[in-house]
């Protein structure tokens, strides 16, 4: 077995994205994703690396966007506010076909909000924060060994698909220690791109990096061709687990550390002899539709499980196309339920039911 | 099993290195295990709290919100977490910073004057450890065999220097009756 060590969530996706090529991280300090920062400023030097702290997050989004034309690995990372100054540079990078790695630790909101763990960037993330037509793809990790994982996933998605990725965590999975086995250590090879910007050499006609489109045609075109790789990432590349769900008779619909929680509440409701299961999207985009439509032939009713006011539990109702009740369950603002009030939303979903 | 910890105290008081000692420990023992602090602005003087779950089995939720050991640095902590704790559980309360006793009787309660001990033997700082080396010696969630092992991972290797101290002050605990 491969060694296990203990490490903070945040520090597992720095280390994972060294791993797997990442040489090149540009960000601005925020609590709760501040040891991701403090973990690449230690490391990248030594390995011949960059680590830039921008003069702001804009600064840093559009240096990644630099980066990401010349068809290398590059990443940044920030929490819920600065995760919003990034949009503009988002929506470039998406107009771009560009690859790249977008990591937002959560905290509550909106405005300056508090520092506590969140989940209610859930529209911004999945619904395009930014303008114009796009899509990320959207990884949410519920556990530190998730982290790592989902950082070398993010990263080979994005390449294969010409779009940003996302981890979409929050103040809990990154600041918690679990034991994480970190993905191999992969030789940073650069190959040449055929869209990437690296110099002509005067040997070949200039690749241009570019979201400006002004004939109308040609951007409809673009565009057009786009949602077609995104029909391909919704076809391939949907991924959820499925938890107790084989003779459920309800649905908890939780994602990132509110599956953590729900999973405690799914097992006493087990032991008292409720059927209840759990589905837990890990891709938020793709979501998983024909999952939780599957389950609707099946169950009762869901309950969508959110630190937020409610955001996924759209999705949720879409997916099922209204044909159950769905309720929701929800802290806001920085905090988290408890399994109990999981476990009582879980009774009150059974007895609307009865 | 499934025991769920929750230290409680100052910033300062090494709440979330005695929780680091306990998730290093549980991993040397191949156990699952999580390691959550508080963060924020009360790391800064104020209260800090660390939840760790050991386990044999997959970890749920990784914030505990009824433990079954509850180990009290101050008293804000044991007023605050004393109803939360589990019927049968345990609380360890360093009785040298809170005066009062456990209200509860269905819980188990272990009084030990660790800050005071802490600095009776010229080490101030690791009342923390002395705690835990009561909470080993009533408690098998953890194995007190390998435990040098584990003070070696979770004192770093550039304070190394503190390996005999802290393993001192977790005898010192272990010893108390």
């Amino acid at each position: 077995m491969a060694n296990k060590v203990l490490m903070k969530g945040n520090e597992a996706i720095a280390e994972a994205a060294i791993r797997v090529g990442c040489r090149h991280y540009f960000g601005y300090p925020i609590t709760p994703q501040t040891e991701l920062a403090a973990y690449m400023a230690k490391r990248m030097p030594k390995i011949g690396g960059t680590f830039l702290q921008a003069e702001s997050e804009i600064a840093a989004i559009n240096m990644v966007y630099g980066v990401a034309g010349t068809g290398r690995r590059v990443m940044t990372s920030s929490s819920s506010p600065g995760v919003s100054l990034k949009q503009e540079g988002i929506s470039y990078i998406a107009g771009s076909d560009l690859p790249c790695l977008i990591v937002n630790v959560q905290r509550g909101g909106p405005g300056l909000g508090g520092i506590q763990p969140s989940q209610s960037d859930y529209f911004q993330a999945t619904k395009g924060g930014g303008h114009g037509d796009y899509h990320l793809i959207v990884l949410a990790p519920s556990s530190v060994q998730e982290m790592a994982d989902m950082t070398s996933l993010a990263f080979d998605l994005a390449d294969k698909y010409l779009m940003p990725a996302m981890l979409l965590a929050d103040g809990t999975v990154g600041q918690m220690m679990e034991p994480v086995v970190l993905p191999e250590e992969r030789p940073v090879e650069f190959t040449e791109k055929e869209w990437a910007v690296t110099g002509t050499k005067t040997a070949r006609p200039h690749h241009i990096v570019n979201s400006l489109y002004l004939v109308p045609e040609e951007l409809e075109k673009k565009n057009f061709a786009r949602y077609e790789r995104y029909a391909e990432v919704e076809k391939n590349e949907v991924r959820y687990e499925s938890f107790m769900m084989e003779d459920a008779e309800y649905c908890v619909v939780a994602f990132g550390i509110a599956a953590r929680v729900s999973k405690n509440a799914v097992a006493a409701a087990r032991a008292e002899g409720v059927k209840v299961g759990l589905i837990r999207p890990i891709t938020l985009w793709p979501f998983p539709k024909k999952a939780l439509a599957e389950a609707a032939d099946k169950v009762k009713g869901f309950l969508s499980v959110e630190l937020s006011m409610g955001q996924m539990i759209e999705d949720v109702k879409l997916a099922i196309e209204c044909r159950r009740p769905v309720e929701l369950c929800r802290r806001a603002g920085g905090m988290i339920p408890s399994p109990d009030e999981v476990l009582e939303g879980i009774k009150k979903l059974q007895g609307g039911r009865a | 099993m499934t025991t769920q910890i929750l230290i409680a105290g100052f910033g300062g008081q090494g709440i979330l290195f005695a929780g680091k000692f306990l998730a290093n420990k549980g991993l040397l023992e191949g156990r699952q295990l999580s390691w959550l602090p508080s963060y924020g602005p009360e790391m800064r003087g104020g209260t800090a709290n660390c939840s760790v779950v050991l386990s044999d089995q997959p970890i749920g939720s990784p914030i505990v919100t009824k433990p079954d050991v509850l180990i009290a640095m101050n008293l804000p902590s044991l007023d605050k977490y004393e109803s939360a704790v589990v019927p049968g559980g345990v609380i360890f309360v360093d009785s040298a910073l809170i005066e009062r006793k456990v209200r509860r009787n269905d819980v188990k309660a272990y009084y030990i004057p660790a800050t005071k001990l802490a600095q009776q033997n010229g080490i101030p700082t690791l009342a923390n450890m002395i705690m835990l080396g009561k909470v080993m010696r009533e408690c098998d969630f953890v194995s007190y065999e390998g435990i040098e092992d584990a003070v070696r991972t979770v004192v770093s290797a550039k304070h190394a220097d503190l390996f005999d101290v802290n393993l001192r002050a977790i005898n010192i605990g272990r010893e108390i009756e």
